[in-house]
């Protein structure tokens, strides 16, 4: 395995110098969107785009896409189990599909296909049911023999020398990543042409209400009015909403990842695996791209427990033996929001004006146009869209589930 | 590597253990006095702070009890860690 000599800008796509500029806050605006993540500029720019509202502010706290939206590792795919979570994924991914047409900018998004392993019988079975119910959706779903793994992916270990061999694999052919920055500065550079202000280092610290509804917030740049707020603060929105006495479903957890130095394509595929529990791929500059699932305890601190990069660091190496020889480059942690059923809850709140998007915990990037597409029509409507009715809070009292555990543990 | 110190045993890894989240979640006295909303609530909804949080903990690889963990989740730091309550006793 070649360690690749080229500049790390080798097939990089040129931008132009500036694409943004970081606004000042106004005094008022029509509505505020909370987090200047994937979620929060996507709602911002169809709010602009399809419902007319440009008086329009997102507020980032740090920096943008300096939370979970630059952290991930980028899988996009729509094989979840459920007709609820198929719908609203693939929704994303045919979005994904025309994102570079409708944004203007290049956001690297490769088909490069993604692999879910088996590695028990009952993973077996799991994996075969998946890909009928997909295929029932009209989603793209393949059951590959080992054989067939191996000539998808060659680096992956099909032998049976393996504690658990790989018994087979789901195979969704138009699944894959994208380049998460280059997707941020793009709903960045729209917003800008469309005239929404992006207000990067201004904490929302409070919302204030008045007689039931929102009038307005507190920032640490000042109040400003506004009757609408959209929170897409991923895995700080507990923090906000809990003072206002509505606690939410959702438990805050450090999710980590980690790449190796650059190496010349040697993973042409997205590979992951729930048993032995890690998932690789290669990243457009040519680092393996590690993950598995989040730590067990709640976490705020965007650092997880060293262990857990040790075990996905040995499970990568028993399916690629190839990759004994690669270094750890960096590793680092966002901080997700985890619901009981790991799907999320897109909603407007017993609070007139406030609407939550939350809950996408390890697998949110992939939902990025469509979170932002369905949270923008309930924040403009006041009701939910089609496609996110069965993502509102009343599920946790009505017991309409959607129980994605399955499709969303180690694999994101 | 989170240092917790079990109440039985002494201070060991995290590996050792596992997080059973917010401690003193009692089950309901009365369940059916409770409407869809309060019920959903108790199965659903816990404490998700930005500071400290007690946690109930299983040493599931020593002693196998469960014990009370107070932590910071912002900073990590395991702040104390006590036997559980006995019944009636205050967390
Ligand atoms: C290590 C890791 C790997 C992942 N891998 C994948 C993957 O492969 N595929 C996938 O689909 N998903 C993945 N995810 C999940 C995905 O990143 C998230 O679900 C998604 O990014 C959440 O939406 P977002 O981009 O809007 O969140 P974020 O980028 O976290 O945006 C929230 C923003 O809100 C800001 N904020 C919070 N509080 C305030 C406040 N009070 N005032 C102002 N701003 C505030 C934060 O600073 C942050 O920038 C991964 C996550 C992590 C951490
Ligand atoms: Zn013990």
């Amino acid at each position: 395995m070649g360690t690749r000599n080229a500049s790390a800008g080798d097939g990089m796509p040129q931008l132009a110098d500036r694409l943004w500029r970081s606004a000042e806050p106004a005094a008022s605006y029509d509505a505020v969107i909370v987090g200047a993540g994937g979620h929060g500029l996507a709602a911002a720019y169809y709010l602009a785009t399809e419902h007319g509202i440009r008086n329009l502010a997102v507020l980032e706290h740090g920096w943008l896409a300096g939370g979970n939206m630059a952290r991930n590792t980028a899988i996009i795919r729509s094989n979840y189990l459920l007709e609820a979570s198929a719908a609203l994924y693939e929704h994303a991914l045919q979005l994904w599909e025309r994102m570079e047409d409708d944004l203007g900018q290049p956001v690297l998004f490769d088909q490069r296909g993604v692999l879910n392993l088996a590695h028990t019988l009952q993973e077996v079975r799991d994996g075969v049911r998946r890909v009928e119910a997909n295929r029932l959706s009209g989603i793209d779903a393949d059951w590959l023999t080992p054989d067939e793994v191996a000539d998808v992916c060659p680096v992956v270990d099909v032998s049976d020398r393996l504690r658990y061999p790989v018994l087979g694999a789901t195979y969704q052919p138009r699944a894959g990543i994208a380049k998460h920055d280059l997707v941020a500065w793009a709903y960045a550079k729209r917003l800008y042409d469309l005239g929404v202000d992006l207000i990067e280092g201004c904490e929302v610290t409070g919302i204030e209400t008045a007689g039931g509804r929102v009038s307005g917030i507190a920032t640490t740049r000042g109040r400003i009015a506004t009757g609408t707020v959209g929170l897409a603060a991923a895995g700080r929105t507990s923090v906000l909403t809990e003072p206002l006495g509505l606690a939410l479903p959702l438990q805050s957890h450090p999710l980590q990842a980690l790449v190796s130095e650059l190496f010349e394509p040697v993973h042409p595929t997205v590979v992951m695996s729930n048993a032995v529990h890690v998932y690789v791929s290669q990243a457009h500059k040519g680092e393996l791209v590690l993950g598995a699932g989040v730590d067990g305890y709640n976490g705020y601190a965007q650092r997880g427990s060293f262990h857990v990069i040790e075990e996905q660091l040995a499970a990568a190496i028993e399916l690629f033996p190839a990759f004994a020889g690669a270094h750890v480059l960096r590793t680092w942690a966002g901080v997700v929001d985890i619901t009981p059923d790991a799907s999320p809850i897109i909603d407007s709140t017993p609070i007139d004006g406030l609407f939550v998007n939350c809950g996408w915990g390890t697998g949110g990037f992939k939902a990025t146009p469509a979170a932002g597409r369905l949270f923008a029509h309930t924040i403009a409507t006041g009701s939910p869209h089609e496609l996110s009715r069965p993502y509102v809070l009343d599920r946790f009292a009505s017991g309409a589930l959607i129980d994605e555990h399955g499709a969303a543990a180690v694999a994101h | 590597m989170l240092l917790i110190e079990c109440p039985w045993c002494g201070p060991r890894d995290e590996i050792e253990f596992v997080c059973g989240g917010q401690a003193g979640v009692s089950y309901p006295p009365d369940p059916f006095a409770l409407d869809d909303d309060e019920w959903g609530h108790y199965l659903f909804v816990r404490d998700n702070p930005a500071g400290p949080l007690a946690e109930q903990w299983c040493h599931t690889a020593g002693c196998r009890s469960w014990f009370i963990v107070e932590r910071d989740t912002l900073t990590q730091h395991v702040l104390a860690t006590r036997k559980l309550p006995e019944a009636g006793e205050e967390l």
